[in-house]
């Protein structure tokens, strides 16, 4: 906990400053007191937790899940095959050269209000940290050991379970740890564009009734999903990496 | 000098090896020939970049003979993966894996290893691994990290060990102690070793015969045999006819700096 101690001392200090200015400036829809975003949170809690955030939920994990299938299995195969590497690698890149924002309006074409238009985005913006972080982590293997585990006869499959995997995962993490507050930027993303409920759909038809506290007041909630899901996989890391723990 | 036996551990018969790169080929080997007995404790040593290690990766089969034949055990091997027992440089342990789990990997990855997890546990007593079964590699000292890979050749379970410069980035005393250890591990299971080294009087202490590299591409290596009775301690260097031997050498490497 002491750890933290610095930031809530800056986070508070934040605050105060906050909460200062908004008497200051003294007109809601432009800059809410935070105290006002606590009270407007309070309020809307049961339409915005049981209503909304079940959906931004299930964009964001359904998005997340389909990157880390998609990314990892891109990783392998880029891993495996010299040639895929070359055809995929300027692909990936360009995937992330495409300004989302002005793409999404089709993936609403192409699939409607459904989840999958939100799904989309958050794929595309998600998928690129999994797959590159994943990528140079296979390409981290210690050629000495790859040549070790050759002398003892091993397989191709033996070298990819027992050498390659294990020293692809602490990159696979990080690029993990970048991909999930994006998944929250993505789903956030694609409910503005087009959507029925969501959190990030809330906070825009707020921003439409000049509802200051009524903007900020999901995007709390989508930060603290962020967060939860940063400590999710930093639990895990922990637990998959615990040989690291000196 | 311990009892050997007639038989041949290792054996290479007209060897050519050479590397390719965009100017043509660099040979390496010519038509080389070399025996290794039983049992014998044998170093190699040589200039860098004069091939030491290419000797070693032509018989753990990580680089292709272009022609003649290497025997091990006195049959001749074209497969050689999993066939000897190979200690790299660095000691090229996993990370993720701990002292018991780095030096079984053998087992793991050969089907027809015959040794099992008993052996194991035995060796890393007598390894004095003891008590560090389920430590993982950054908190072992450098010189346990080394007996530790010493241990995972050695559970390949082949007679024929080779070690390239195992012990070349310890520190001088650690060094000291890990050559005298390894002389009594050698004599408790009765192996062959082909040991590369820079070092002539670590050469000297651990080995019945030590081959020089001259000149590359070679054909014979020259032999020196070691005057010297088993066991052997340290201050054995000091003998004359021992460093007479090492002044020769170090004159002959001198003059090729």
């Amino acid at each position: 906990m002491k750890n933290y101690l610095y930031s809530i001392i800056l986070i508070t200090i934040f605050l105060l400053i906050w909460e200062a200015g908004a008497g200051f400036v003294a007109t809601s829809f432009i800059l809410p007191a935070p105290t006002e975003i606590v009270i407007k949170l309070w309020e809307l809690k049961t339409e915005l937790l049981l209503h909304h955030l079940p959906m931004t939920l299930a964009v964001i994990i359904i998005g997340l899940g389909i990157s880390l299938v998609l990314g990892v299995a891109l990783a392998i195969s880029m891993n495996l095959s010299k040639t895929l590497q070359q055809a995929i690698y300027p692909i990936l890149i360009a995937s992330q050269t495409i300004p989302i924002i002005a793409l999404a309006p089709i993936f609403v074409l192409w699939f409607g209000y459904s989840i999958w238009s939100k799904v989309i985005v958050t794929i595309i913006i998600t998928f690129f940290p999994i797959t590159v972080s994943t990528f140079d982590g296979f390409r981290s293997t210690s050629k000495e050991l790859k040549e070790l585990f050759q002398t003892l006869g091993a397989s191709k499959r033996q070298i990819f379970f027992k050498l390659e995997v294990p020293s692809a995962l602490p990159s696979f993490f990080s690029g993990l740890k970048v991909a999930v507050p994006m998944s929250v930027i993505g789903a956030a993303i694609g409910e503005w564009l087009g959507a029925q409920a969501g959190l990030g759909y809330f906070s825009r038809r707020m921003m439409t009734q000049f509802n200051g506290a009524g903007v900020f007041a999901p995007i709390v909630l989508l930060s603290l999903i962020g967060i939860l899901l940063f400590i999710t996989v930093v639990l895990l890391e922990k637990y998959i990496l615990k040989w690291r723990r000196s | 000098m311990r009892e050997q036996n007639k038989k041949i551990a290792l054996r290479f018969q007209n060897v050519n090896f050479y590397y390719k790169n965009g100017a043509g080929k660099i040979p390496i080997l010519k038509n080389m020939n070399l025996s290794v007995a039983d049992g014998e404790f044998v170093s190699i040593i040589g200039a860098s970049g004069s091939g030491k290690s290419t000797i070693f990766r032509l018989i753990v089969g990580l680089e292709e003979l272009n022609s003649g034949t290497i025997y091990l055990n006195e049959d001749p091997v074209t497969n050689r993966s999993g066939k000897v027992g190979y200690m790299p440089q660095q000691d090229l342990l996993m990370p993720w894996r701990t002292v018991q789990q780095n030096a079984a990997l053998p087992l793991e990855l050969q089907k027809e290893n015959h040794l099992d997890r008993r052996t194991v546990q035995n060796l890393l007593e007598a390894f004095g691994l003891k008590g560090y079964e389920n430590k993982y590699p950054h908190e072992l000292s450098g010189g346990m990290r080394q007996r530790v890979s010493f241990l995972r050749a050695t559970l390949s379970g082949s007679n024929v060990l080779l070690l390239d410069e195992p012990f070349s980035a310890l520190d001088a005393m650690t060094r000291l102690y890990m050559q005298e250890w390894l002389l009594e591990q050698w004599e408790q299971q009765q192996s062959t070793i082909l040991f590369i080294t820079h070092d002539i009087s670590e050469a000297l202490f651990l080995s019945d015969r030590i081959f020089v590299i001259t000149d590359t591409p070679f054909t014979t290596l020259k032999e020196i045999k070691i005057p010297l009775e088993r066991p052997r301690r340290q201050y054995d260097l000091d003998k004359e006819e021992v460093t007479e031997l090492k002044n020769d050498l170090l004159d002959q490497f001198r003059m090729r700096v």
